[in-house]
């Protein structure tokens, strides 16, 4: 029995235009001390799938499936349940520290609510762990650092302060939602390694969502490659990227900068943009964007075909997606 | 928002001109009331008709009503009427509204919308009417006036507080602190109520001294305070009837009524600059 097990999750957002289906049939698992990456672009529900995850989506949103923590159904917890869940079993980092810290209160208060919340810790004892938390995630003076307000620390401490906090319990699963997006390069290296570190120490799982593939491959023993909304292609990491199959995720692949590229040659984009939530293409999502759709993708939703031992991909056209890669599908 | 360290609070506090003018003011006010719980300069409830309006004079400041009553008494006396009704109807608007503000937006759904179209009913009514109209149900007198005026204040702490509740509802600390395990009581108390306090105490200096011009207006038009209770409000009314032969009469009330609404303002409008650091410190 996995730790975390998502089957069939569906998240359709009401919106003014109709249903917006943010999620679509997205199934996952996560084995304890596992970690599992979700990448794609803007608007594809990764951030919709962390959120489900945490029971934490707008009231708006319908959400039907099964998520799985230890075989207990989240989605039919009361708030009250699942409350006592949030922050103790699961913790989540988000991605702006400039925004994610009360402004009103001492950061270490804020690294002490939930040991007191969920721990039932004294005042004292409270202290005295979060300093030791404090020390962990690399502040440096915790003593004079407990005491400050959160807009006299810089955007990396404040990143490591969410991270104390979501560390405090001792979770089962920590969901970093691009815990580094907001911080700058050399500051970005420097979080992703201490999450890396905690995770590996704490035996932790992971759930690492981002846009940025580099972070990903480097972080992750799983990735799922979402596109509007579900999942295209998924499998271990070091498999996807050593035979990147669908059409999308070599797309992604080819989209990013490279270093030594000719500066006079633009980079290379996939064509056209995200597909409109509420008017889903019917068939393949991807359509409208693939160099390889042809009439079956229009009607039909691709089946999922594996490849090797762990790696599945969606696709009507698989075998020339494969054939096409060593080509360059987008040049 | 944040205020760092007493230090510097106190040093913008000085720096805002009308924060130190409108405190001043409002000082002044609190200071003739307490005063004159234990001294005034003459009797406010001895009727002597001889000694009916005279001029202003060391022993008479501002001279004597038609009663021969000391003005500059029945004024300082007038005081502690004025504030006890803006404490008192300030705190009811602010308990009872706040908390219906705060549930609208912890609850959102039904509960929001039944508790903001009840405060757009109660918007419906201009105020000194329905404070008319409650007077007229419970009756004329001091503590229904204050109650009057108490209860038109609920909807507009209510609806402030929904609103800028709201905004923090969005806010990412919100959340983080929801992912953290934290039920809607917690967060409101601890999040949201401590990020709007600075809006709701601007609100409050607003409210008092709509508070106090209310009551002037309900005891000018008899329903608020009752002889032998001296009321600023009332003090005008019965210097109305003689504003041809004896304009200073109706000025004194008047003026008294302007400090106090004019300082109360002022001291709003410098509490805004002061609590928040964001908008413009220059003023």
């Amino acid at each position: 029995m996995a730790l975390l097990e998502v089957e069939n999750l569906n998240v359709d957002l009401a919106t003014a235009m109709g249903p917006a289906r943010a999620v679509r049939n997205l199934n996952l698992t996560l084995e304890k001390g596992q970690s599992i990456g979700i990448v794609g672009e803007s608007g594809c529900g990764k951030s919709m799938t962390a959120l489900a995850l945490m029971g934490l989506l707008p009231e708006n949103a319908i959400t039907t499936g099964e998520i799985r923590l230890s075989n207990e159904n989240l989605l039919k917890k009361s708030e009250r349940e699942l409350c006592t869940i949030r922050g103790n079993r699961m913790a989540m980092i988000f991605q702006e520290p400039m925004t994610s810290l009360n402004p009103v209160h001492t950061v270490g208060r804020q690294i002490m609510e939930p040991l007191r919340l969920h721990r039932g810790l004294s005042k004292a004892d409270a202290k005295k762990k979060a300093l030791q938390l404090m020390d962990r995630v690399g502040i440096p003076n915790p003593e004079q650092r407990i005491a400050n307000f959160p807009h006299q620390l810089s955007g990396g401490q404040r990143q490591r302060v969410m991270i104390a906090i979501a560390l405090s319990c001792d979770p089962d699963i920590l969901i970093a939602d691009e815990p580094t997006t907001a911080l700058d390069v050399t500051i970005q290296d420097q979080i992703l390694e201490l999450i890396q570190n905690l995770v590996a120490e704490e035996g932790m799982s992971l759930i690492l969502i981002s846009h940025d593939l580099g972070v990903i491959a480097e972080n992750t023993e799983k990735v799922a490659v979402m596109y509007g909304g579900t999942v295209v292609e998924s499998g271990a990491t070091d498999q996807i990227f050593g035979q990147l199959s669908h059409p999308y995720t070599q797309g992604l692949f080819a989209a990013m900068p490279k270093l030594g590229m000719d500066r006079t040659k633009r980079l290379t984009t996939i064509p056209g943009t995200v597909p409109d939530l509420v008017n889903l293409p019917a068939g393949c999502t991807f359509t409208d964007r693939c160099p390889l759709a042809s009439s079956i993708c229009r009607e039909n939703t691709p089946p999922i075909e594996a490849l090797g031992s762990s790696h599945a991909v969606a696709c009507h056209n698989l075998q020339q997606a494969i054939e096409a890669r060593s080509a360059g599908l987008y040049e | 928002m944040s205020i760092s360290s007493s230090q510097s609070f106190v040093s913008r506090c000085f720096k805002s001109r009308s924060f130190v003018v409108g405190g001043l003011m409002t000082g002044f006010l609190l200071l003739c009331a307490i005063t004159s719980l234990f001294w005034t300069p003459g009797e406010i409830y001895d009727i002597s008709i001889a000694d009916r309006f005279l001029s202003p004079s060391l022993t008479h400041w501002f001279g004597t009503d038609q009663f021969g009553r000391d003005i500059a008494s029945l004024l300082m006396t007038g005081t502690q009427n004025s504030i006890t009704v803006g404490v008192v109807a300030v705190s009811i608007g602010l308990s009872v509204g706040v908390t219906l503000g705060l549930t609208a937006s912890a609850q959102r759904g039904w509960v929001e919308e039944l508790i903001m179209r009840l405060s757009d009913f109660s918007f419906a009514f201009p105020a000194i009417l329905s404070a008319i109209m409650i007077t007229a149900i419970l009756g004329p007198g001091g503590v229904n006036s204050i109650l009057a005026i108490g209860i038109y204040n609920i909807p507009i702490f209510a609806r402030l507080t929904r609103g800028t509740a709201n905004a923090i509802w969005a806010r990412e600390y919100v959340m983080a602190a929801r992912a953290a395990g934290k039920g809607k009581f917690r967060i409101t108390l601890e999040h949201v109520l401590p990020n709007i306090l600075s809006i709701i105490i601007v609100q409050v200096t607003i409210q008092f001294a709509i508070a106090i011009l209310a009551e002037a207006a309900l005891s000018y038009l008899g329903l608020g305070t009752q002889p032998p209770h001296p009321s600023w409000g009332r003090m005008l009314n019965e210097a109305q009837s003689l504003m041809f032969f004896q304009p200073l009469q109706a000025v004194y009330p008047g003026a008294a009524i302007a400090l106090a609404v004019f300082g109360l303002n002022l001291l709003g409008d410098g509490l805004r600059d002061v609590l928040d650091p964001r908008l413009s410190r220059k003023r």
